[in-house]
């Protein structure tokens, strides 16, 4: 009923799908950088969306269970293996009692979400399972993993022998192979794998739109930026043309969210992630859509990203759209573990 | 009022035009207009966050999709945050009484360490700064930075000071300080750039309760200078 971390890897959390609902007191939504990638994952292996998983950043990751899992996951072109079997992402596959899974550093893409059946059961606080990680409460005792810590798992039915057998079939048809069973189902390619050797975010106008000049309105259309080292689960910080302003007032604090773009005075934009903070007081140039924050999470320093204008009515039929989807999606899997 | 999106699934309400003004009446129509859109609980709306002079709308746009297929989720959720506030009066709700919280200050050397430079900024000697800090009155203008962080109005101007050319790498849990013309109180050890003048014994924020922080957007602060010997005496 345990996960035994046996390398927790560059930056590995328990998230689910975000603290919502306090604001008020400031605090951060957190959660999956990539929420819908985390759902996406949740389903393969049977599990409600809310069940928090892992975010690995950059792999280098090893567990070990002690009872028999489905596992599946989404994100960066990382390379993932039960034993000596390769997990294909977007693909549910079963981990026996005993077994390792290893994720290693992707070629492209920084981080991946791991979905486990039966969740990770660290306590609620405030509705989430999710860390914290500058607040320093939530998930696994406020923080990231760390090599030798054990994680609860949640209880829930034995997976299905028939659904999940334990082992492969031989060629044969008959005899049990020795490599674990991985599903010949998957989730679409695109919601699988998220990491673009080309990076496009796509944007509406932010509040402050109208504060830049023509100059800057013109460069965030199309000029490539550079992501920079000092980039976290707060935001990604970019370099790239000047963005100056009409005026250089001080503006009053007001909401921010994931997506945020804002141009704080040396002129290096920063787009907001989930771990950003709750209100800013810098102007917001640009808000990147919330179909292409998945593609915004797999960011690391030295990649190249340029922006996109659509219209809000675009942006929120792309949501409408993809939770259609997700929603047919959820149908055909549940039809599959039935 | 005006409503601007922000991204896909958020709005902007600017409640109030000119905040500095008149910080009260800002704070009370922005308080105002938070309750009545409480109150009216907005179908998909998943989350209110008031700051200064506006309130952040938060909203799951395949909810709105769901309640109303025919329209853009955006312009639905601005439609119906319009009809909530169209009736709201510029300066706020009379009949709603902010709280008023008493915060149990110790301004003891000890705890402030920066008094005696808000003292030369601000030409005045130690115990003034003190005594004004501690008798005049304030409001939460709102809460953030970091999580429980409130940023209080009402400042006596002759007390503002710049924020520090370098910021702390640690600054205590319940300091009391200084930033420009605002102060606060930091709810737990972190980074911070304000002037120390003073340490409250009172824990701000509690992920175990809930909300989990004492202080929220509109709220009356005062406060209370207390001794060392309070200070160590104190429980909540």
């Amino acid at each position: 009923m345990n996960l035994f971390v046996k390398s927790a890897g560059f930056l590995t959390s328990v998230q689910d799908l975000g603290r919502t609902g306090y604001r008020q007191s400031g605090i951060s939504i957190s959660g999956a950088l990539d929420s819908h990638a985390l759902r996406v994952a949740n389903a393969l292996v049977g599990n409600d969306d809310s069940a928090a998983g892992l975010e690995a950043t950059l792999g280098k990751l090893r567990l070990r269970f002690d009872d028999k899992r489905v596992v599946a996951w989404c994100g960066g072109a990382f390379s993932v293996r039960l034993g000596e079997t390769d997990l294909p992402p977007g693909h549910a596959g079963v981990v026996a009692k005993g077994e390792e899974l290893i994720m290693v550093a992707p070629e492209d893409g920084a981080r991946a979400w791991l979905a486990i059946s039966g969740g990770i059961d660290v306590p609620l606080v405030l509705g989430s399972r999710s860390t914290d990680l500058r607040g320093n409460f939530g998930g696994h005792q406020g923080r990231s993993l760390r090599n030798g810590d054990e994680l609860p798992l949640g209880t829930r039915e034995d997976p299905k022998e028939r659904r999940f057998p334990n082992r492969r079939k031989g060629g044969d048809g008959g005899l049990e192979s020795a490599a674990p069973w991985v599903s010949e189902w998957s989730a679409p390619a695109p919601w699988a794998v998220t990491a673009h050797p080309v990076c496009v975010l796509r944007f509406v106008r932010g509040p402050d739109w109208a504060r830049f000049n023509e100059e800057a309105q013109t460069a965030i259309k199309g000029t490539p930026f550079t992501v920079t080292l000092d980039s976290d689960r707060m935001g990604v910080r970019l370099d790239g043309p000047d963005l100056p302003r009409q005026d250089s007032s001080d503006l009053l604090s007001e909401a921010v969210a994931p997506g945020t773009l804002q141009v704080p005075p040396n002129g290096k934009p920063i787009l907001l992630l989930g771990d950003c903070q709750t209100i800013g007081g810098y102007p917001k140039i640009a808000h990147v859509i919330t179909v292409d924050l998945p593609i915004a999470a797999q960011l690391w320093a030295g990649d190249p990203v340029r922006f996109q204008e659509i219209s809000l009515a675009e942006a929120q039929a792309l949501v409408r759209e993809r939770e259609e989807d997700f929603a047919r999606f959820r149908v055909g899997i549940s039809l599959r573990l039935e | 009022m005006r409503i601007e999106p922000l991204g896909d699934s958020a709005l902007i309400v600017r409640v109030v035009d000119d905040f500095a003004a008149d910080p009260e009446a800002s704070l009370n129509a922005v308080l105002a207009a938070l309750r009545s859109l409480e109150a009216a609980a907005i179908p998909g709306v998943t989350e209110l966050a008031p700051a200064y002079s506006t309130v952040g709308v938060f909203f799951d746009v395949a909810e709105v999709a769901r309640v109303a297929p025919e329209s853009q989720p955006s312009e639905w959720i601005g439609a119906k945050i319009e009809d909530v506030l169209k009736d709201q009066p510029v300066e706020g709700d009379e009949s709603i009484e902010p709280r008023l919280i008493e915060i149990p200050v110790c301004y003891d050397r000890e705890f402030a360490c920066d008094l005696d430079d808000v003292a030369r900024v601000t030409g005045l000697h130690a115990a003034e700064v003190i005594e004004r800090h501690s008798s005049a009155g304030y409001r939460v203008a709102c809460v953030g930075f970091i999580a429980g962080f409130p940023f209080l109005s009402g400042l006596p101007s002759e007390l503002a000071t710049p924020r520090r050319a370098v910021p702390r790498k640690e600054v205590p849990a319940g300091s009391v300080g200084i930033g420009g013309g605002q102060t606060g109180v930091y709810p737990r050890t972190s980074p911070g750039g304000w002037n120390l003048i003073g340490r409250t014994p009172l824990s701000l924020f509690d992920v175990r309760q809930d909300p989990p922080a004492i202080l929220q957007a509109g709220d009356r602060v005062r406060f209370r200078k207390i001794s060392r010997q309070e200070f160590d005496a104190f429980s909540p």
